[in-house]
């Protein structure tokens, strides 16, 4: 293996900081973003003009935005992020890999070690992998595909389903959202295009894994996910990259649309290594009695931005966020979850647990917003912030703008410390600290851990168990 | 068996035949700065029941805590001896693993970790070894049935939404896996109902001796009541009264019954008349 390890990396307990030093794009990558930038990427591509367009009036919304300095994310002024200083694009191969074999021998090895062609085998019904700025394999179980079930990487859903991508695409979330989102409109590359026809059930998950390999790279997948009624599909995604003591920036754009009757799940496990700025535009609309759930894994990352969001736009829909976040020495977890009842007699349930360590930060911002005529709401919202150490520190930001009145709202907000109680107790049965302090956060974390599917839930719980091990250290 | 050599320094003649398992040396014990127990001396011999009785606000919890090395508990000065061991300076865990539990007044919970977990874990810090999966299972179900426990008690998360009834069980329960040497119940009668406290008292019994085939001595027990009612169903062997961070008397089981009859004012008041100037603060928070 010809990967290059990382010192840091093995003080903080970081198994993925590796890099392929080998790699060789395709193309001739420059830095910087600017018209002829996002021109090429639509022209390597072979895009139809009106998403050129499309692109090219994104670059002007995201040049004529100021940093956000409002309420979501008003902290990313402290950080020397230099858009100037990133690659936009790097072609990592031609075309597109449908087996393994297919893909370069120094791209495959990177996903063999992740571990990816093997969950594939065991307990996966598709997988896409992206490295860099473009997905190398995509893959979709042959029953699913004849089902007219579509999972794709979003160039080749532009490609072959121009018709549906024309339509949705932009809708949940326009490029004048905010900063980011208008910079992913305008430079998007990879992601996943998923169609699940009415009545169909995915009944084991779809993954994407994301990578990325060069310094000082930008990757902004784009993803588009449509629940015709009555379906249900479960996307996964995951993703890490080298340590590099330059930063790289990840900023994606997510729209779902759950149609009536409809669910889809979508987890995220981010193991971002931390010098990737994750700053992320999630968001779902959810008509009649469908259900939305997001349960967001944020472990890794220099700086996370990420508050994924449901609108309710029918009766009877239901939303629910679990969102867990981890910060450890440096890193801040800017995390939480929005929902928007549009619709009257819609549920939503947020619940939030973070983990702050060795002078990590998370912070949790929620919005609940319920427009006026949207009676019988019901939501409750739960942040539990669990402090590992005095350096540590955890900030609640919940917004409520509730401009109806027959409605029923829980909101609950806790801060606590590893409680000197609960470590005595644990150490009174003979349980020494470093496991006691293990067993009280696995405890904490285990109402969301028990929603994942077995495979991830093994994984996020040894994440976080690497995580403890680099604050003992 | 083991042997207790270490009973250097204590009295002759105080000591049954046994040695001491437990053994206290003029403790003091401050909490926030404050002495809450001052100048305690105690010995229970191994398989010997000694009740702790006294008034709220006496130094009860206090002493519980102290024992178990609770961090908040500072030993200002005296030893604390376990198996002729000095276990005064050792933290909590190395007290479990030799053998010492706490059946706690007031247990804490663990939101999300589940009791077969904890128990598993526990089991294994203080025997020193992996317990198969098999072995365990059946300690476990032994336990639950000692103590009428249903066994899906064992799925709930540890304390966590538990009745105070249910809570003082889980300890006993605790206590029956972990098989101590040395067990210290602090106030575990309290909050229990008729049918639960004759339960958890014919569980401490059933722990006093060793089960067969055990290489372990047999258990003592310093059983921590504000009344009087447990020890009808769990006979001590001797009887001391707290007061004032102090044993001011001891006696065999017809002390607990003058007490229930009597109160502790005779006692107390008796202590006081005594103008025992040196007796510091009064105590109000140690419990």
């Amino acid at each position: 293996m010809t990967t290059t390890k990382n010192a840091g990396d093995i003080v903080s307990g970081y198994k993925y900081g590796w890099h392929d030093p080998e790699f060789k794009p395709v193309n001739a990558p420059r830095k910087g973003l600017d018209r002829e930038v996002v021109t090429q990427i639509s022209e390597l591509k072979g895009e139809p003009q009106w998403m050129r367009d499309f692109r090219l009036r994104a670059l002007d919304i995201f040049e004529s935005k100021p940093m956000p300095t409002g309420f979501w994310g008003g902290n990313i002024e402290g950080y020397p992020l230099d858009f100037q200083d990133i690659y936009y694009y790097v072609k990592p191969m031609e075309g597109q890999g449908k087996t393994w074999e297919d893909v370069p021998e120094e791209i495959k090895r990177t996903f063999d070690k992740l571990g990816i062609p093997e969950a594939e085998r065991k307990f996966l019904a598709g997988v896409g992998a992206q490295y860099d700025s473009e997905v190398v394999y995509h893959k979709i179980r042959e029953d699913l595909e004849k089902l007219g079930v579509v999972f794709l990487d979003m160039d080749g859903g532009l490609r072959e389903h121009e018709d549906i991508v024309k339509q949705y695409f932009g809708t949940i979330v326009p490029p004048a959202d905010n900063k980011f989102a208008a910079l992913n409109s305008a430079v998007w590359s990879g992601g996943s295009f998923v169609y699940v026809p009415a009545g169909v059930k995915v009944d084991i998950p779809l993954q994407a894994y994301f990578r990325i390999n060069t310094e000082n790279m930008g990757q902004f997948e784009r993803t588009l996910i449509i629940a015709e009624p009555g379906s249900y599909v479960h996307y996964v995604e995951g993703c890490t990259a080298p340590t590099y003591s330059n930063d790289s920036l990840h900023s994606a754009v997510v729209e779902i649309i759950v149609k009536k009757g409809a669910r889809v799940r979508y987890t995220t496990i981010q193991n971002w290594s931390t010098n990737v700025y994750n700053l992320v535009t999630k968001r779902a609309a959810a008509y009649q009695d469908a259900v939305m759930e997001w349960v967001d894994g944020n472990l890794g990352s220099k700086l996370t931005m990420k508050y994924p969001s449901v609108f309710l736009m029918e009766p009877g829909a239901h939303g629910e966020i679990l969102s867990l976040a981890f910060a450890g020495p440096g890193q801040h977890q800017d995390a939480g979850g929005k929902v928007v009842h549009v619709a009257p007699n819609t549920t939503s349930t947020i619940v939030s647990k973070s983990i702050s360590k060795g002078g990590g930060r998370t912070s949790y911002r929620g919005l609940l917003k319920v427009y006026p005529g949207a009676k019988n709401v019901k939501s409750t919202v739960r942040c539990d912030a669990l402090l590992l150490d005095a350096d540590s520190r955890s900030d609640t930001y919940p917004v409520m703008e509730i401009d109806e009145e027959q409605v029923t709202i829980q909101h609950e907000a806790t801060v606590s410390k590893v409680g000197e109680e609960q470590l005595f107790y644990l150490q009174s049965r003979g349980i020494d600290e470093t496991e006691a302090t293990k067993m009280i956060v696995n405890g904490f974390v285990e109402p969301i851990v028990k929603e994942l599917p077995m495979e991830y839930a093994i994984e996020l719980n040894r994440l976080i168990e690497l995580q403890m091990e680099g604050s003992v250290g | 068996m083991r042997s207790f050599e270490g009973s250097r320094g204590a009295t002759k003649g105080s000591m049954s035949k046994n040695g001491a398992v437990l053994r206290i040396e003029d403790l003091h014990v401050a909490v926030d700065g404050k002495e809450i127990v001052n100048g305690l001396s105690l010995a229970v011999p191994s398989g010997e029941v000694h009740a702790i009785m006294g008034p709220n606000g006496s130094g009860k919890s206090t002493l519980a805590n102290a024992l178990m090395g609770h961090p908040r508990y500072q030993v200002a000065s005296g030893r604390v001896y376990l198996k002729g061991e000095d276990i005064t300076e050792l933290p909590p865990q190395e007290r479990a693993r030799r053998g010492l539990f706490l059946a706690m007044q007031y247990p804490t919970a663990i939101p999300g970790v589940t009791m077969v977990n904890f128990l598993r874990a526990a089991l294994k810090a203080v025997q020193g070894r992996d317990v198969p999966v098999r072995e365990f299972r059946q300690r476990l179900q032994e336990a639950l049935a000692l103590l009428k426990m249903d066994e899906s008690f064992a799925r709930r998360y540890v304390n966590d939404g538990f009745s105070g009834g249910e809570k003082k069980r889980a300890e006993v329960l605790q206590m029956s896996i972990l098989r101590p040497t040395m067990a210290v119940l602090d106030e575990t009668d309290s909050g229990l109902d008729i049918d639960a406290l004759r339960t958890v008292a014919e569980g401490i019994n059933a722990l006093r001796t060793p089960a067969a085939g055990e290489d372990q001595a047999p258990m003592g027990v310093l059983l921590i009541t504000h009344y009087q009612r447990i020890l009808n169903y769990v006979t001590p062997d001797r009887v001391h009264v707290l007061y004032k961070g102090r044993i001011v008397r001891s006696g065999g089981s017809e002390l607990a019954s003058e007490l229930e009859a009597k109160g502790y004012d005779w006692i107390t008041d008796a202590v006081d008349a005594e103008g025992d100037g040196a007796n510091p603060s009064k105590g109000g928070d140690g419990e």
